[in-house]
C-alpha cells in the first residue's frame, strides 16, 4: 500500500493552497486526489474576474487565480493523481487513514495517510430539494451546470432565462447568458434579501437592467419536454406563496442559483461530525474535525464568498497538518508535546443572537497562533449593529458596522494573549448586538 | 407478418412481450416515448404488494398474489433489485384494529401467507422510529419492494433479446378493424391495421397496454366503451442517508380521512413517501403541486416519530390508470375478437406484472395456439454496479475495461464503464432519462448538477451525434438551445492554433 504523510482530497482551490502550505511547512510527501481531469476545481469554469485582490493584490480571473496556485504546486513538485476518485477513508492502524480510491490507470487501490485533509468543496442546491411544484421538463438547470455548458463547452443551454435564487452563481451568470446574447427576464429571490455579495448585484444585474425580485419563488414550472414557462409569486413573512399574486413568465430556462451544500459524504463515512447550519464538520482552531489528523478547509468546511478566504483558510490547514505529521514523527521538541496534550483543554466557541455559526468552533489556547480569526455569517440584514465578542459573560470587543448581511460572511480577530490572559474562561461567545 | 402487435412498453407491455417471446410469435412492440417505462411504470411506489388490499375473487387479488410469488424467481433469471422487507400496514385508533382484521381475512382469502397483527411492543422492536401513536400493525412477510425502472427494463431488454421488435417513438394515431375472410383468419377474424405516426403495422392480434390511453385505444375498436381516470399521485424521495429510518414498508390503514401515505425504503437505499390520489382530466398532467407535496409529507410524518422533510431530493407524480369498474379489464374485446385489452392496470399493477404476462400469454394459447421456442433465453445480465460491488469485482470490471475507473456520477458512484453498458445493449440508453434508469447516474443528492454534462457528452460520442441533438426524455427536451457568440469562429482559430503548435512540435 502506498504511504504518504498527508493525503488531499481535491484538488480545487482550498486543496491547492492547503498542499503548497503543506510543503512549505517541512511536510514534502504529499499527495493531491483530484476527480477531475484538471487541477483547479470550479475555477476553471469561473471565468469572470474579481478573483485573487486579498491574495495577489489584482484582479484575476478563476482560471488564472487556479494557475497560480497550480504553478506553487509544481514548482514544490507536489505529486497529484487526476481522474481519481476517492471512495471512502478508513481508519487505519495507529491512527493513520486509509483511502480507497480508483482511476482507469491503477484500477481499484488504496493509499495510507497519516493526515488527511479534506477539500472537496460543494455542490448545488438542486430543484428536487427545493420541493418546486410542477413539471420535470428539460431546462431546469442549477447555474453552475449552465455555467459549465456556456464557458467549457461554448454551448448556450437556454434563451430565455429565469432565475431562481440570488446567491453569486446566479448573478454570475445572469450576466454571463445576457452577453452571451440570451434574455434574462427576471431573478427571483424568495427571501426578503439577496443571497450573494453586493457587489455581484451591482456589476451583474443592475448594470445590465435585469430586475431582482426579493421575496418572490417559483410555484409551478410548465412545459412537458423543455421549459416553456414559469409561475412566480410574492412569499409572505413565513416564505409561503400569497395567493393571488402569480405571474406567469414564458422562458425557456430555469436556472437555480439557492444555496451550496458542502459535499461531506466521505468525511461521514470516516466518522467525521457535521455541523447542521453549515454542513461542514465541527473543526477546531487548527482546522482539524474531531477525528485527529483529519483536517477540513474550502468550501467543504463552510459555503465561502471568496476564493481568497479560501486560500488563506486552506493555507492555515496545510501547515496544521504538517505541524500533526511532524509531532507524529517526534520532529518537534518533546517537550512542547506534552505541554500541548497538557493543556488541550479547548473553549467553545458559541454562535448567538444572529450569527448563524462560527468556524473554529472550539479553540485551544495554547495551540491557537498569536492571532485568530473567527469567520461566521449572520442570519439576516442587520443595520448600523454591532458584533460583540464575549470572554465568558464580559464584552471584550464591539465593532459597530453599518451593513450586515448573510450573503456576505464576517469575521473577527481573537488575541492569544487576551485569551490567556482570562483566568478559568471557558467559552467565548460571538453574537450581534442591535 | 406480424402475429402479435403490443401497444405500450410499460411494465406490462413489457411483461406480456417477454412472455409471448417464449413461443413462436412475431411480436412487435409499440411505444409512443423514446424509451420503455415512460409512463406510470416509472412513476409508482416501487412496491410489491402482499395482496391483502384487493377484494377476494377480483382479478387484482389474483394477479397480485400470483405475481408477487414470481419476483423471486424472475429477479434472478433477469437481474433486477428485488426485496422482500416485509410491509405493516399501521393503525392510529384503537377502532382501526376492526381495519386491519378486516385486511388480514381479506388477504387470507386472497392466499397472502403469514399475516399477523402485531401489538405496539413487538412492532417497535420491529421499527423503532415509528410514532408512538402507532396502535397496532397488520404484518405481511411477504410484502416487497422492487426498482420499476429495473424490472420493467428487464423485462423489455429479454423480449428484445428474444426476438421481439421494438419501435419507440411511435404514436398510434388510429386502429382499424377489418373482417378478414379465407385461410389463417380463424372463426370471427379480423386483422388490426394499427396507424401511427411512423407508418401503418398489422397483425390479426392487437394487446392494449396503452396505460392511461387505454380506454382510447379500446374505443376505437369496440362499441363497449371502457373509461379510464387518470389518478395522479404525488410523490417525495428522499436522501439515502435517511433510507433506514424504516426497514419495513409502511402503509397507513385507509380511514374515512383518506387512503393513507405509505413510507418505504426503496431497493436503493433511499426513502419514499406517497402517493396522494387526486383524479384529473389531463392524461399528460405528470406535474406535481404545492398542495399534492404538502400532503406527502404531512400525512407520512404521521407515521414516523420524527420526518427528516429537510432531506428531500426530488418529488414526481405518476398517473394511474383507473378503470371504472375498480378492476382491471384484461381480456378480448367482446365486439372485437383478437384486440385483447390490458386496461385499467392501476395498483398493484408493478406486482402483477409478471403475473398479468403469464395470463395473457395463456389467453392468446387459447385462441391462437403457437408452439415454444426452443432457444428462449430466459437469463439477462443488468448493467454492472460499480457502487455495490465488491472491491474483487471493481477489479475484475476494471481491468475488463478502465471505463469502469472512471467515475462520472459522483453521488451513486456511476462509471463510465456502466453508462457504455447502458448505452450498448438491447434496447440501450439514447437519453439522459434512458442512463438514469439504467444505472442511476444523476439519481443521486445532487440530481445530475454535476454528471449531466458529463453523461450528455458520452451519450453524443457513443451514438454519434452532437451533444445538441442529446435529449433528457427524447422529443423537444434537448438540453443545448445553439453556440456561444463566435463560438465557429474562435473554434477555428483553437484548431488553427493547435494545428501549428503541432507542426512546430
Amino acid at each position: 500500500m502506498r504511504q504518504v504523510d498527508i493525503a488531499i482530497v481535491g484538488g480545487g482551490p482550498a486543496g491547492l493552497a492547503a498542499a503548497v502550505a503543506a510543503v512549505r511547512a517541512g511536510t514534502t510527501d504529499v499527495l493531491i486526489l483530484e476527480r477531475d481531469d484538471k487541477l483547479g476545481g470550479i475555477l476553471n469554469q469561473c471565468i469572470h474576474n474579481g478573483f485573487g485582490l486579498h491574495t495577489f493584490q489584482e484582479e484575476l480571473t478563476g482560471p488564472e487565480y487556479a494557475a497560480r496556485f497550480i504553478e506553487m504546486a509544481k514548482e514544490l513538485q507536489i505529486p497529484y493523481e487526476l481522474e481519481t476518485m476517492v471512495l471512502s477513508i478508513a481508519a487505519g492502524e495507529e491512527g493513520r487513514k486509509v483511502l480507497t480510491l480508483m482511476n482507469r490507470r491503477e484500477g481499484l487501490f488504496y493509499v495510507e495517510a497519516k493526515a488527511v485533509i479534506l477539500a472537496m468543496g460543494c455542490r448545488e442546491r438542486p430543484r428536487g430539494a427545493l420541493n418546486i411544484p410542477g413539471y420535470r421538463p428539460a431546462g431546469i438547470y442549477c447555474a453552475g451546470t449552465a455555467q459549465r455548458y456556456v464557458n467549457m463547452e461554448g454551448r448556450m443551454p437556454g434563451r430565455e432565462v429565469v432565475i431562481l435564487g440570488s446567491g453569486d452563481i446566479g448573478l454570475i451568470m445572469a450576466r454571463r447568458m445576457t452577453l452571451e446574447g440570451a434574455k434574462v427576464k427576471v431573478v427571483a429571490e424568495l427571501m426578503p434579501y439577496s443571497g450573494g455579495l453586493k457587489r455581484n448585484i451591482v456589476q451583474c444585474l443592475d448594470d445590465y437592467g435585469i430586475p431582482l425580485k426579493l421575496s418572490h419563488t417559483v410555484v409551478d414550472i410548465d412545459g412537458k419536454d423543455r421549459v416553456c414557462g414559469v409561475t412566480l409569486a410574492q412569499v409572505d413573512e413565513n416564505l409561503k406563496p400569497v395567493p393571488g399574486t402569480e405571474e406567469y413568465i414564458s422562458c425557456d430556462t430555469l436556472l437555480l442559483s439557492c444555496g451550496l451544500i458542502p459535499e461531506n459524504e466521505l468525511s461521514t463515512g470516516l466518522g467525521v461530525n457535521l455541523n447542521r447550519v453549515t454542513g461542514g464538520p465541527f473543526v477546531n482552531e487548527s482546522l482539524e474535525t474531531n477525528v485527529s489528523g483529519v483536517f477540513a478547509c474550502g468550501n467543504v468546511l463552510h459555503v465561502h464568498d471568496l476564493v481568497d478566504y479560501v486560500s488563506e483558510e486552506a493555507k492555515k490547514a496545510g501547515e496544521k497538518a504538517a505541524a500533526f505529521v511532524q509531532r507524529d514523527d517526534g520532529q518537534e521538541n518533546p517537550q512542547e508535546v506534552t505541554k500541548l496534550s497538557e493543556k488541550e483543554e479547548s473553549l467553545a466557541v458559541i454562535a448567538k443572537n444572529g450569527v448563524r455559526y462560527t468556524v473554529p468552533s472550539a479553540i485551544r489556547p495554547y495551540c491557537m497562533e498569536e492571532t485568530q480569526i473567527i469567520r461566521f455569517r449572520v442570519g439576516q440584514v442587520y443595520r448600523n449593529a454591532c458584533i460583540a465578542v464575549y470572554f465568558g459573560d464580559r464584552c471584550v470587543s464591539k465593532i459597530k458596522r453599518p451593513v450586515l448581511a448573510p450573503g456576505e460572511m464576517e469575521q473577527v480577530k481573537i488575541k492569544k494573549a487576551d485569551i490567556l490572559a482570562q483566568e478559568r474562561l471557558s467559552d467565548i461567545t460571538i453574537c450581534i448586538e442591535v | 407478418m406480424t402475429d402479435v402487435i403490443i401497444i405500450g412498453a410499460g411494465v406490462s407491455g413489457a411483461a406480456i412481450a417477454r412472455e409471448l417471446s417464449r413461443y413462436e410469435r412475431k411480436v412487435l412492440v409499440l411505444e409512443k416515448e423514446s424509451d420503455v417505462c415512460e409512463g406510470t411504470s416509472k412513476a409508482n411506489s416501487g412496491i410489491v404488494h402482499a395482496g391483502h388490499d384487493a377484494v377476494p375473487g377480483t382479478l387484482k387479488a389474483r394477479l397480485n398474489v400470483e405475481g408477487n410469488r414470481m419476483m423471486d424467481v424472475l429477479s434472478r433469471e433477469l437481474d433486477f433489485p428485488f426485496k422482500r422487507n416485509g410491509s405493516l400496514v399501521l393503525s392510529f385508533e384503537e377502532e382501526g384494529r376492526e381495519g386491519l382484521l378486516e385486511l388480514l381475512e381479506r388477504g387470507r382469502k386472497n392466499g397472502v401467507e403469514g399475516l399477523c397483527i402485531v401489538e405496539p411492543d413487538k412492532l417497535r422492536e420491529l421499527e423503532p422510529n415509528l410514532s408512538p401513536d402507532v396502535k397496532a400493525a397488520l404484518y405481511a412477510p411477504a410484502g416487497g419492494i422492487v426498482c420499476p425502472f429495473g424490472l420493467t427494463i428487464a423485462l423489455a431488454e429479454n423480449a428484445c433479446e428474444n426476438g421481439v421488435e421494438f419501435k419507440l417513438d411511435t404514436t398510434v394515431e388510429k386502429i382499424e378493424k377489418m373482417p378478414v375472410t379465407g385461410e389463417g383468419a380463424g372463426k370471427e377474424g379480423f386483422l388490426y391495421r394499427v396507424h401511427t405516426d411512423k407508418g401503418c403495422f398489422e397483425a390479426p392480434v392487437v394487446i392494449n397496454a396503452a396505460g392511461v390511453y387505454a380506454d382510447v385505444l379500446h374505443n376505437m375498436v369496440s362499441e363497449k366503451k371502457l373509461h379510464i381516470t387518470a389518478r395522479r399521485g404525488e410523490y417525495c424521495l428522499l436522501d439515502r442517508t435517511v433510507g433506514n429510518l424504516v426497514s419495513h414498508t409502511v402503509f397507513q390503514l385507509p380511514t374515512k380521512m383518506g387512503k393513507g401515505i405509505l413510507v418505504t425504503p426503496t431497493v436503493h437505499g433511499n426513502l419514499l413517501l406517497g402517493p396522494t390520489a387526486q383524479d384529473i382530466e389531463n392524461k399528460e398532467a405528470t406535474c406535481t403541486t404545492g398542495e399534492g407535496m404538502g400532503k406527502v409529507l404531512e400525512q407520512a410524518a404521521k407515521s414516523l416519530k420524527d420526518l427528516p422533510s429537510k432531506s428531500v431530493i426530488t418529488s414526481f407524480a405518476g398517473l394511474r390508470a383507473h378503470e371504472d369498474g375498480g378492476d382491471f379489464v384484461i381480456g378480448e374485446a367482446e365486439d372485437a375478437p383478437g384486440f385483447i385489452d390490458v386496461a385499467g392496470i392501476e395498483s398493484p399493477g408493478l406486482t402483477c406484472a409478471p403475473a398479468i404476462g403469464v395470463y395473457v400469454a395463456n389467453l392468446l394459447q387459447s385462441i391462437r395456439p403457437a408452439a415454444l421456442k426452443k432457444d428462449f433465453k430466459a437469463y439477462r445480465k443488468g448493467v454492472p454496479g460499480m457502487s455495490l460491488a465488491t472491491d474483487e469485482e471493481k477489479q475484475r470490471l476494471i481491468k475488463e475495461n478502465p471505463a469502469f475507473a472512471n467515475v462520472i456520477c459522483r453521488c451513486e458512484q456511476v462509471t463510465e464503464g456502466e453508462i457504455l453498458a447502458a448505452i450498448h445493449r438491447p434496447l440501450g440508453a439514447t437519453t439522459l432519462d434512458g442512463i438514469k434508469r439504467r444505472t442511476r447516474a444523476g439519481m443521486g443528492r445532487c440530481q445530475a448538477g454535476f454528471c449531466a454534462p458529463k453523461t450528455v457528452e458520452i451519450l453524443a460520442r457513443e451514438l454519434s451525434a452532437d451533444m445538441a441533438q442529446i435529449t433528457k426524455s427524447g422529443k423537444d427536451s434537448g438540453f443545448l438551445v445553439g453556440y456561444n457568440k463566435g463560438y465557429e469562429e474562435s473554434r477555428e482559430a483553437f484548431v488553427s492554433m493547435e494545428d501549428r503548435e503541432e507542426a512546430q512540435a
